[in-house]
């Protein structure tokens, strides 16, 4: 099947991006230099198409419930205009996806979910509420991400409001250079920036105003290449890599977005019982104490005998080593611990630690 | 993108180079570009034993690890230390500073099929 293209695809060509066929998208993966482009973000700001990411909505009188039924957070806990970090879960505990969840009222709730989940969040949401109540608005929206320590001073031009009044984890509906925006304080990098939700026919004007007002901060065009490392530094999951539908919550370690106060929730049960049990994996940051870049699908050793497994590793651009998350049995996940990442048949030196592996204040920001 | 006329290339994107029976080997520009960012290179020892169309060592960029592939058999006699150090000597100068080894070549039937600068930019051509 032909790979779809986002209404960005030809100022992308115009600026020579090479291009991924990912999740059935073809989209940037760099443009001036995935290394560049990292490092832009971390200290100045860097522009995104995340237009292959799904929009789903649940509509209607009972659409709360509904929501409250799919996700393991609790909508209760954010007001109109907030959005949430959640997961949905299968009756056993197995990650469906984790999204992003736009609440603009009781009755109305849109799902931000992977590209490679789109088609199947859409279905399953349908299978377990109301279907009439969910409905695929992927076609209806363009998305960009504007992220880095200058992300309100691009855009506060371009808005009649004061994008820094917008707190972290909500949104506004406001216009962004005349065109009617979803607005967000969110992002996949851990700097400060905003997620910008807009009209496919909109994106191409939107995106080079926003280019436009970054140009006096060196704004680049940041690819899937580096939306990739940004996360990893930050120790944040990629479905089909650290979540799956056969990994749980707990031991993805997002405890945290599981909220198990609330009455009920689909794989509830599961992730009780797990909470209470204990897991026979659980994810973990490493780094490598030697020369070398971990791949998902390495084997981890400690003591010289297997213990688990690379889910996503890179060269981090910003601490210059190899680091990497990994599922791992319960005697290897203390931080501290040595392992062994097997590279080639070799087994190089790391350490399991804390994520995330970078924190904003190790870089000041350059203008 | 640059292919200087005086070296010979793989279709596994190496370029080779023998002066008297020493052939010294790298990756082309093309190769680099296509990899992005070079972070890490693995290379033989000097005295190991390469074997022509085998894999010699390893290149990473922060995407994706690639094998290096011996455009000849030989023994490697020089290896570049520098650009395992150094590996984005390979992205900023891949003729020159980022050289990987030097093979004493013990055919030289094995120089045989090697292609010509001509030859290899049209190869890519039609690879694209």
């Amino acid at each position: 099947m032909e790979p779809k293209r986002t209404p960005l695809y030809e100022i992308h060509r115009s600026l020579k991006a090479k291009f991924v066929d990912f999740a059935g998208w073809l989209m940037p993966v760099e443009y001036s230099g995935v290394i560049e482009e990292h490092l832009r973000v971390r200290t100045s700001c860097g522009l995104f198409d995340v237009s292959h990411m799904g929009e789903v909505e649940v509509a209607g009188p009972g659409a709360l419930d509904a929501v409250q039924r799919l996700i393991t957070n609790d909508m209760g806990r954010i007001g109109d205009g907030g959005c949430q970090y959640t997961l949905l879960c299968r009756p056993d505990g197995g990650v469906v996806d984790d999204c992003i969840v736009y609440r603009f009222s009781r009755e109305r709730f849109l799902f931000i979910a992977n590209a490679s989940n789109t088609q199947k969040v859409f279905e399953w949401m349908r299978g377990q509420v109301p279907a009439a109540s969910v409905i695929d608005r992927s076609g209806e929206f363009a998305m960009l991400a504007v992220q880095g320590p200058s992300s309100v001073e691009v855009m506060r031009p371009l808005m009649e409001m004061e994008p820094a009044s917008i707190k972290g984890f909500h949104f506004v509906e406001a216009k962004i250079k005349g065109a009617e925006a979803v607005v967000s304080r969110t992002g996949y990098t851990g700097e400060d920036g905003f997620e910008v939700y807009i009209d496919p026919k909109d994106a191409p004007g939107v995106w080079k105003a926003v280019m436009d007002s970054g140009a006096r901060f060196g704004m680049l065009p940041v690819g899937l290449g580096a939306r990739d490392t940004l996360r990893l530094e930050m120790g944040y999951p990629l479905y089909g890599h650290e979540l799956t539908d056969e990994t749980t919550p707990i031991e993805a370690g997002l405890n945290r977005f599981v909220s198990l106060d609330k009455p009920d929730f689909i794989g509830k049960g599961a992730i009780e019982a797990q909470a209470l049990k204990g897991v026979e994996k659980t994810l973990v940051g490493f780094e490598l104490l030697e020369a070398g870049v971990p791949r998902a699908g390495y084997e981890i050793n400690l003591k010289g005998t297997k213990a688990g497994f690379v889910t996503s590793g890179t060269l981090s651009p910003v601490l210059k080593k190899g680091i990497g998350m990994a599922y791992v049995i319960p005697g290897a996940k203390t931080p501290g611990t040595e392992i062994e990442v097997i590279i080639r048949k070799r087994a190089v030196r790391a350490r399991v630690r804390k994520t995330p592996f970078y924190r904003r204040k190790l870089f000041e920001k350059t203008v | 993108m640059d292919f200087p006329k005086d070296l010979k290339y793989t279709r596994e994107h190496e370029w080779i180079k023998v002066e008297d029976d020493i052939a010294t080997v790298g990756i082309t520009d093309y190769a680099q570009d296509s990899l992005g960012d070079v972070v890490y290179v693995e290379l033989p020892q000097e005295g190991a034993t390469v074997t022509k169309n085998e894999p010699f060592g390893v290149v990473e960029s922060v995407k994706a690890v690639s094998d290096l592939y011996s455009p000849v058999s030989g023994s490697v006699v020089e290896v570049n230390d520098a650009v395992i150090e150094s590996p984005e000597a390979i992205n900023e100068d891949p003729y020159g500073d980022a050289w990987m080894i030097r093979i004493e070549v013990g055919s030289p039937d094995d120089l045989g099929d090697l292609i010509t600068a001509e030859e290899y930019q049209r190869f890519i051509e039609e690879e694209k």
